[in-house]
């Protein structure tokens, strides 16, 4: 097993900094959107977008929340082990908002998939988009693309791209793993 | 551990305190699921359940048909009121009727104790006990406790009094066996004649004196005395029964401290509580019925998800 950093933690935060800006000119003062990190990992990136918006670009208030899309997956009973659910945290209404879905890795998209079912529970949004910070392009199952990317990655089936936060792993890597 | 180490939920008996923890974190979800707009997930969509009653019940089936519901699952209701069982079929026979029909689960109340690990034994599908005489009713333990442990953030070292008819009563059992798991102290209480003989046994405590129990405890269970199972006197009259182990609002504000009131359903008012004890601010009754539903569902998940 052999790994290769993908991305440092100066490489990171340039990037979030520059998927904020994106954000930021795409929503502007944020009132009208709502930004849904994905349960388990998504949810580290949708928390540091949020606080680069709020602390260095002076967005006063952002609907930020955190989506477990468990029950949704169409994987259940397919795999050896039962699915384990994380927790949904969604204080506030998603009708006629335009609603940014926050994951780390875009792989196969089914996740997305399930997220796009889930999300429907808590309302009728405006729009949704899609924001990832690494898309593992060509290992798409289902035709889904991202508004917003990270990084590209051309990652064969076989490699892992594993995510680091300081908040969890205590500091911001990015690795490509390969057997 | 993420997974339960049952394949069946006959009886909390053979559970271990990981897969309960198990069951409540998952039903934590779930009932955050239950309180969206839109309360259901696709999750159990290519299973098809069947409820089985044998004998009466309202709550129980119906949390059990939400809950199944809820899950997307796809729901055949069957009571023997109304089957071949009157013509004479046997329970292998009924139930693998009903499984030639595609059945993975089967959720049964029966009148016979055992009658779901009986079965267990002889289909190929996954059984839910939800009553089978008076042995055990585990959906209803596991409620309970996850209603302890919701009101008061745990339910180890937690003093528990179940206060009635504990000799006919399926939900003493499961109950016991579900707060001993969990760590908590375990009391029961009521007349004699209704407290079987080796309950100490069981690693709990008897107390007949009501006030001396409930001054003790830190939740009481108060269980309905099973008429239809009574079969010789066991207490002189209903009216004495209640001046000796009814709970009413006097004594329950002459008590040393503030204490949780839980019942399984159905309440006889007047007999085992008054009204006015069952609609204060100190009962769960009700949130024990709203955690049923997010129970069962995490449950029958659980179960669903070792189908192969």
């Amino acid at each position: 097993m052999s790994q290769k950093v993908l991305l440092s933690s100066k490489e990171i935060n340039i990037i979030l900094h520059r998927l904020a800006c994106q954000l930021l000119e795409r929503h502007l003062d944020f009132t009208e959107t709502a930004l849904i990190g994905l349960q388990p990992r998504g949810v580290f990136v949708a928390e540091r977008l949020s606080k680069i918006l709020k602390e260095d670009y002076g967005v006063n208030r952002i609907d930020l929340g955190f989506l477990d899309i468990t029950f949704y997956r169409d994987d259940f009973r397919r795999g050896d082990k039962t699915l384990e659910a994380s927790s949904t945290n969604i204080d506030f209404l998603v009708e006629g908002k335009k609603v940014v879905l926050i994951d780390d890795v875009l792989y196969t998209g089914r996740s997305i998939r399930a997220a796009l079912t889930a999300i429907q529970s808590f309302g009728r949004p405006r729009e949704i988009e899609l924001l990832t910070l690494i898309d593992r392009r060509f290992s798409r199952h289902l035709p889904i693309q991202p508004n917003y990317r990270g990084r590209q990655v051309d990652a064969i089936n076989e490699e892992k791209v594993k995510v680091m936060w300081k908040e969890n792993d205590g500091k911001d890597i990015i690795y490509l793993i390969s057997k | 551990m993420s997974e339960l180490s049952v394949k069946h939920l006959l009886g909390i008996k053979y559970l271990k305190e990981k897969d309960i923890q198990l069951i409540f974190e998952t039903a934590d979800h779930f009932k955050e699921v239950i309180n969206r707009s839109i309360k259901k997930v696709p999750s159990l969509r290519d299973i098809t359940i069947a409820n089985i009653f044998f004998e009466s019940s309202t709550r129980t089936k119906l949390s059990f048909e939400l809950a199944e519901k809820r899950l997307s699952a796809d729901v055949l209701n069957f009571s023997a009121a109304q089957s071949s069982v009157k013509k004479g079929e046997t329970l292998i026979d009924t139930v693998n009727n009903i499984l030639s029909m595609k059945v993975d689960m089967v959720v049964m109340r029966h009148p016979s104790p055992g009658a779901g690990i009986f079965l267990s034994k002889h289909v190929n599908a996954s059984i839910v006990n939800a009553g089978d005489g008076a042995h055990e009713h585990p959906t209803q333990a596991l409620l309970d406790s996850y209603s302890i442990r919701e009101k008061l953030g745990d339910v180890s070292g937690k003093n528990v009094v179940i206060v009635g008819d504990i000799l006919h009563s399926r939900v003493a059992l499961s109950n016991i066996f579900a707060l001993k798991l969990q760590g908590a102290n375990v009391k029961v209480c009521g007349p004699r004649t209704l407290l079987p003989k080796y309950i100490e046994s069981l690693g709990i405590e008897v107390e007949t004196n009501l006030i001396k129990a409930l001054n003790w405890c830190d939740v009481a269970n108060m269980l309905r005395i099973q008429n239809e199972r009574l079969d010789i006197s066991y207490f002189p009259t209903t009216r004495e029964y209640t001046q000796q182990y009814g709970v009413n609002k006097v004594i329950l504000d002459n008590l040393d401290k503030e204490i949780v009131i839980m019942h399984p359903g159905p309440i006889n008012r007047g007999v085992e509580i008054t009204s006015d004890v069952a609609d204060s601010k100190q009962s769960i009754i009700l949130n024990q019925v709203e955690n049923g539903v997010a129970i069962r569902m995490a449950v029958i998940y659980l179960l669903a998800s070792k189908i192969k």
